[in-house]
């Protein structure tokens, strides 16, 4: 009993810290812009699926294998503002999110031309067998995957915070005329928050393949779950979305493991469900703040 | 501030701002037709007119919000239409907008770092310059951590203006800094214009009080339905007829007089 129960809160964290990247991801492009990109969760399949092509099809070492799928990825993401959303600069952030679902259909289907329908998978990063903890086993790709996610969180939680920059991105989704009048050249910003948002994914999407293999639809669900985790912490709350990303991990993982796995999914969709009636502002959503933005 | 030999030409080199023959138009309305001022440095230019008759348009395509379709802006000789307001900071002229834009759900703090943006490498400064401007404005420095959006309106406004300082800006243009404000408020902002002209700053000012503005003011301009109908000293032009019955009214309120 003890030992499944450890069981499942590992491999909840793993997964919980997947869904915090997808996220942060939601976060970013929400930050700067208001604009929530529902194409997320295909730079994830993405950055999973060219890292298979990199390593698999071009025999490049793993760890360039994930840096090319994440610049590829970030390339995408700055194209899709560039050649995409910025031609519709001028209309409402609800239009553009509608948008943002045309591209998540768009890449879809790309990636089934490319890749068919089968699910591909990767190599673990390391080597070696699991690590047994009190009758527990910890898969090594599980640490990679929980290293990875606490990383970036740090890092851009502190980019956002301190740096003159992160603030400034946040000054454009604040007030966009403003920030230009204090000389912030808001379309860089923008190009900036879609190209960290789809490189976040697709590293998230990389670290997931060796344990969960990646095909061209999973991306719809991990962006769903993703989404879910980011309202459940507050949209632009990067600590919320780490916490929020853990418990939708843990509640899923003992879901599966209790109850039944075929429940599992409708676990993040209860969730946020439940944020929406009870605290629309997320768990960590500045009340406050929410009600001075538009969206 | 090389002694120039000539006569005219510290005359000539003063001015800061030229506006000449600009028109803008919103969509299909002609909205400034041919509008021509100057600002030269270290005065107090005031632009009077009734709503609509194209004083913010006038101010927003000096600061590259607006695109003119004809007429030259230039500022330090330097022709400076059409460019984009994130580059006309950085050559010195800062805009306070209309209904102030502070950014609300970021931090006072926040506010005057992003306020001081074209600095960015010089920390230093921008440290220095927001202490002066807690130090000038202590209610700021007491709601630093607090969200700007939960400000009064007058304090928001006092963080508009320090924001747009501490872009250290050579030319200040204040677009109706007193809208909206609570009658106490719009004393403390005109004083607060009538300090930073003591320092020696240039400033365009937007203000529907025209009395008040006209008696800060160096010069002024009136504006009608997008051109230039009067011009003339502040003075001056607090005593011209038209002006008096068009703007000044008789028996106003006079609350603004300090």
């Amino acid at each position: 009993m003890g030992t499944d129960f450890l069981q499942y809160v590992i491999s909840g964290i793993t997964i919980g810290a997947i869904y915090a990247m997808v996220a942060i991801g939601y976060n970013i492009i929400y930050s700067v812009t208001e604009i929530i990109n529902f194409a997320q969760g295909e730079f994830v399949m993405l950055g999973g699926l060219f890292a298979v092509f990199f390593a698999g099809t071009l025999h490049l070492p793993l760890y360039l294998a994930f840096i090319c799928a994440v610049a590829v990825a970030g390339c995408l993401g700055l194209a899709m503002d560039r050649f995409i959303i910025g031609r519709a600069r001028e209309s409402s952030v609800l239009s553009l999110i509608i948008i943002t679902i045309a591209v998540s259909i768009l890449l879809k289907g790309s990636a089934m031309l490319a890749w068919g329908k089968d699910p591909y998978s990767l190599p673990a990063f390391s080597s070696g067998g699991p690590i047994m903890v009190a009758g527990a086993a910890i898969q090594p790709q599980a640490l990679w995957i929980t290293g990875i996610c606490a990383l970036v969180v740090i890092g851009l939680t502190l980019f956002f915070r301190k740096s003159v920059y992160g603030q400034a991105m946040l000054a454009c989704a604040n007030n966009p005329q403003a920030a230009r009048l204090v000389g912030i050249p808001v379309r860089y910003m923008v190009f900036l928050s879609f190209i960290l948002s789809a490189a976040i994914g697709a590293a998230a999407g990389v670290i997931i393949t060796p344990v969960s293999m990646m095909e061209y639809e999973r991306g719809a669900l991990l962006g769903l779950k993703g989404f879910g985790a980011a309202a459940f912490g507050g949209l632009g709350q990067f600590f919320g979305a780490l916490v929020a990303g853990l418990i939708l991990g843990l509640a899923e993982s003992f879901c599966a493991g209790y109850l039944s796995s075929g429940y599992k999914d409708a676990v993040a969709l209860v969730l946020l469900l439940m944020v929406l009636f009870l605290k629309p502002e997320g768990l960590f959503g500045n009340r406050e703040a929410a009600r001075l933005k538009k969206f | 501030m090389g002694g120039k030999p000539s006569m005219l030409l510290p005359l000539i080199e003063k001015i800061m701002l030229t506006v000449k023959s600009i028109h803008t138009y919103y969509g299909n309305i002609h909205a400034l037709k041919g509008v021509s001022l100057h600002v030269r440095r270290g005065e107090i230019v005031t632009l009077v007119g009734a709503n609509g008759a194209g004083k913010s348009t006038l101010v927003n395509t000096i600061c590259g919000m607006e695109k003119p379709a004809r007429g030259q802006i230039e500022f330090n000789g330097e022709p400076i239409e059409g460019l984009m307001p994130e580059n006309i900071v950085g050559k010195g002229i800062a805009l306070v907008p209309e209904g102030r834009q502070i950014f609300s759900a970021m931090t006072v703090e926040a506010n005057l770092l992003m306020g001081g943006f074209v600095h960015r490498n010089n920390r230093e400064q921008v440290r220095a310059d927001m202490d002066r401007f807690f130090g000038r404005f202590p209610i700021l420095k007491d709601r630093r951590h607090q969200l700007a959006g939960t400000l009064s309106g007058g304090e928001q406004q006092m963080l508009a203006i320090s924001r747009a300082l501490m872009s250290r800006p050579q030319l200040l243009v204040l677009d109706e800094p007193s809208m909206g404000l609570a009658p106490l408020m719009v004393k403390l902002i005109l004083s607060i214009i009538r300090e930073l002209k003591d320092e020696g700053r240039t400033i365009l000012l937007i203000e529907q009080n025209a009395r008040a503005a006209l008696k800060i003011a160096d010069r002024g301009y009136v504006l009608e339905t997008g051109k230039v109908v009067l011009q003339g000293e502040g003075q001056e032009l607090l005593e011209h007829r038209e002006v008096k019955r068009a703007y000044l009214g008789k028996g106003a309120k006079q609350i603004w007089e300090a």
